[in-house]
């Protein structure tokens, strides 16, 4: 590990070429394995930890997105794509192979806090062995599972058992240390405030909270199987809308969307891409008032006035999606180089419907903060609550509102501009706060910005020629990208960068796809937010951040 | 009461009179369905098990019970616009002590099926339940999953099914609507042995798998073993 002081000159936004960068590295750099997003540097497994803190600290690649693993025929492998929060356009791909017969490869998580789940999931799923892993365990089958589902030997057809550890009993004496009285309590999976299938084992004293840790896995569907076993052009396109399910399909379809039409090189129509924006945004939209709906559900009670009214502004946005998509929650609307139709007709009366939910919806979020934000019970829960700063928001890889209400301005929608966004006049919204209200602000004022961009997109749709109203690009039926082209891509999702690694290896079929979930990043960050604090505030932590458990277990 | 007066003794009048008088001298918002079943007479002749059914259809209370992305649409069904309360099966209970209807809302894995058996038999009897969503009738679009479970019916008995992926939530309150009508008719789902059962770890049959884990695993944990190359 380097003791040097990074150079000043050397931080942040310098942009260095490959060859810059594999001088930096020097020996470190065995071979070269390029990416078609990045280029790719493969190191012997023994100098994870050098190399990584090398290219952190004096090359400014502070974003470590995704550890992706795969088994080869030869070998196994994890990626470790990197990025710099202050310019996501600058990649970097590190390339660690492992033995075949024996995988063990030196954990990153002594300078990437994020690893340690990434590295977990990557033992759990394929099998590698992560030396120097402070916890390696698996993280998203149960203890007891045989075998790991995605290494190539994987018996489907294998009897396995799940154990239920009796509940344990919080009085009972072992629960006791001789000179403390901690109190252990399971706070889930199944339980009103953990938003899904989540289970959170917490350690008391008294009110307060000195240990949680997330146990997630409860909703692990087997996503990334399902993928590898469609094909690219329609096998795969439902299946993001199952990740983040709040009503942010048309986000997740456009991370899928986007990695694979960089893969196989597809343009898409500038008309396609105005729809695609406009529908993401309302997908957005329908995303945060679910979220601050049940954050007022967390924080104010059972059903009450806020979660009835943001259900209702829900309800008008999935009214507008239906109309354009044709179902209320699951889209498949996009296609890989379009959309799969165009505007419903009578168009003027869907324009004039969207226009409609448009000017009301000031309206709604001033009644929203007259409801909540300006709550002073509700103030006193959350701010100063769960705080998150940002130097931990980024070691710990978040995204999405999680980090912009932390003050690091990262939005993927401006950094690393896609569909039509780099056209459009909107701003992203950052708050310093770093505790719960700041998120929740955020969000809200996510809300209107993405309102504003929907009124341009529905401008721009209005006076679209006729002739000009091409939805999709010209795309072989059978998609077979080259032989060992890999890709990982992402686009700003509710919840933060959903990214998609994908290898491809000639068939119509990826070899190896791998879903970067912001919410599995930001999940990790709440023992951050809750060790310390009171019981209450890991509730309202945890409602702020915001999590969907499809997209954390996939 | 004079005697050129005489006294109408006619009883069968006065009866029909009162009767009359219950069913329309009062205007038509006492004129239920239930005035006319009882006419002039304030009392009902049914069999209690009928009666006590007719309550139970007609009053559920919902186990909040969320575990994906169906769980958005059973939230929107709760909510404002389809409003399931009006149907008297609305108010979700956070406690299965409390609720005698779940919804069983999303993909049940590998991890989960034990727990939502444990919440399924924390309930009181009897109980019921709606499942919703093609996951938990076949495991869905994941049913070649290495985690799934191939339906909830390997692990619960389920009443109603209702297809969808996921179900609109005019679907979802008309499976509910169905629950009620079979419970106040009586009906249930059987409860059966599952293919997929809790069980102590010792009761299992010994096989290799289950020798590799006699180290890992106490005795008396409960555990569920899945067949995966037998599910359907």
């Amino acid at each position: 590990m380097s003791l040097e002081r990074p150079d000043p000159v050397d931080d942040g936004a310098v942009e260095r070429t490959p060859d810059e960068l594999e001088a930096l590295l020097g020996d470190l750099v065995v071979d070269r394995d390029d990416h078609l997003n990045a280029p790719g540097f493969v190191i012997r497994p023994d100098t994870v930890q050098e190399t990584l803190s090398v290219l952190k600290e004096q090359a400014g690649y502070d974003h470590l997105s995704v550890v992706s693993a795969q088994e080869y025929e030869n070998r196994y492998e994890s990626i470790y794509h990197l990025k710099k929060y202050d310019d996501p356009t600058q990649e970097v791909s590190v390339v660690v192979p492992a033995d075949k017969d024996n995988p063990v490869s030196e954990s990153a998580e002594p300078v990437f806090r994020t690893a340690d789940w990434h590295e977990r999931e990557a033992y759990d799923l394929i099998g590698i062995e992560y030396d120097g892993h402070p916890d390696l365990r698996r993280i998203l089958l149960p203890e007891t599972w045989q075998g790991h589902p995605l290494s190539m030997d994987y018996d489907l057809d294998r009897p396995q058992i799940a154990t239920l550890p009796e509940h344990a009993n919080p009085l009972q004496e072992h629960h006791k240390d001789a000179d403390s009285d901690t109190m252990f309590l399971n706070i889930g999976p199944h339980h009103p405030a953990t938003h899904g299938v989540l289970h959170l084992k917490t350690v008391l004293d008294g009110e307060q909270v000195i240990d949680v840790e997330p146990d997630i896995g409860y909703l692990h569907r087997s996503e990334e199987q399902m993928a590898q076993s469609g094909t690219y052009r329609h096998q795969i396109m439902p299946y993001p809308d199952r990740w983040d399910y709040i009503s942010a399909g048309l986000l997740n379809e456009w991370a899928y969307a986007r990695a694979a039409e960089d893969l196989a090189d597809i343009e898409v129509p500038e008309y396609a891409q105005v729809i695609r924006t406009m529908g993401a945004e309302m997908c957005r939209i329908a995303a945060h008032m679910l979220a601050l709906a049940t954050f007022a559900l967390d924080i104010n009670g059972d059903f009450t006035a806020t979660f009835m009214y943001a259900i209702n502004d829900r309800e008008r946005v999935q009214d507008l999606l239906e109309d354009l998509t044709g179902q209320r929650l699951m889209f498949n609307y996009f296609r890989l180089g379009g959309v799969v139709w165009d505007l419903p007709e009578p168009r003027d009366e869907f324009f004039s419907k969207t226009r409609d939910f448009l000017d009301q919806l000031p309206e709604s979020v001033e009644e929203y903060h007259n409801l909540i934000t300006s709550n002073e019970i509700f103030q006193m829960r959350t701010i100063d609550t769960g705080v998150l700063p940002p130097e931990v928001a980024k070691n710990y890889g978040a995204t999405g509102p999680v980090a912009r209400g932390s003050g690091v301005d990262y939005d993927l929608r401006r950094d690393d501009p896609y569909g039509y966004y780099d056209e459009l006049d909107w701003d992203v919204v950052t708050e310093d706060g770093c505790d719960n209200f700041s998120r929740l602000l955020v969000r809200m004022r996510e809300v209107e910005e993405s309102a504003k961009i929907i009124e341009q997109c529905v401008d721009l749709l209005e006076d679209w020629p006729e002739d000009e109203r091409n939805i999709q690009a010209n795309v072989p039926r059978t998609l077979r990208p080259d032989d060992d082209t890999e890709i990982y891509r992402a686009v700003e999702g509710a919840k933060g960068e959903l990214g998609i690694y994908i290898r491809a290896d000639g068939t119509d079929k990826p070899a190896r796809f791998k879903i970067r979930s912001p919410c599995f990043s930001n999940l990790q960050t709440l023992p951050e937010m809750a060790n310390g604090e009171y019981i209450p505030d890991v509730v309202a932590a945890l409602g702020s951040l915001d999590i969907v458990l499809g997209e954390v277990d996939r | 009461m004079s005697s050129d007066q005489p006294f109408i003794t006619d009883e069968s009048q006065v009866v029909t009179e009162t009767r009359d008088a219950r069913m329309t001298g009062q205007g038509d918002r006492f004129n239920s369905r239930l005035r006319e079943a009882f006419g002039s007479s304030p009392f009902i002749l049914t069999k209690f098990d009928k009666f006590l059914n007719w309550c139970r259809g007609s009053s559920m209370f919902m186990l909040q019970f969320g575990i994906a992305c169906c769980s958005i649409e059973m939230m929107h069904t709760y909510a404002v616009k389809h409003d399931l309360d009006r149907f008297g099966s609305g108010v979700p209970r956070a406690s299965p002590r409390q609720a005698d209807v779940m919804i069983v809302p999303g993909t049940i894995v590998s991890k989960f099926a034990p727990r939502m058996k444990r919440v399924y038999d924390q309930m009181p009897e009897p109980k019921f339940v709606v499942g919703m969503g093609s996951c938990t009738i076949s495991g869905g679009p994941f049913q070649e999953g290495y985690n799934v479970i191939k339906g909830a019916e390997e692990v619960i008995p389920i009443d109603i099914h209702v297809p969808g992926c996921p179900p609109r939530p005019e679907a979802l309150v008309y499976g509910v609507v169905k629950l009620q009508e079979r419970v106040a008719n009586g009906e249930a789902a059987p409860v059966t042995v599952k293919p997929y059962e809790l069980e102590e770890f010792s009761d299992l049959e010994r096989d290799e798998l289950v020798d590799k884990l006699a180290d890992q695993v106490d005795d008396d944990e409960l555990v569920m073993r899945y067949n995966f190359a037998d599910s359907p």
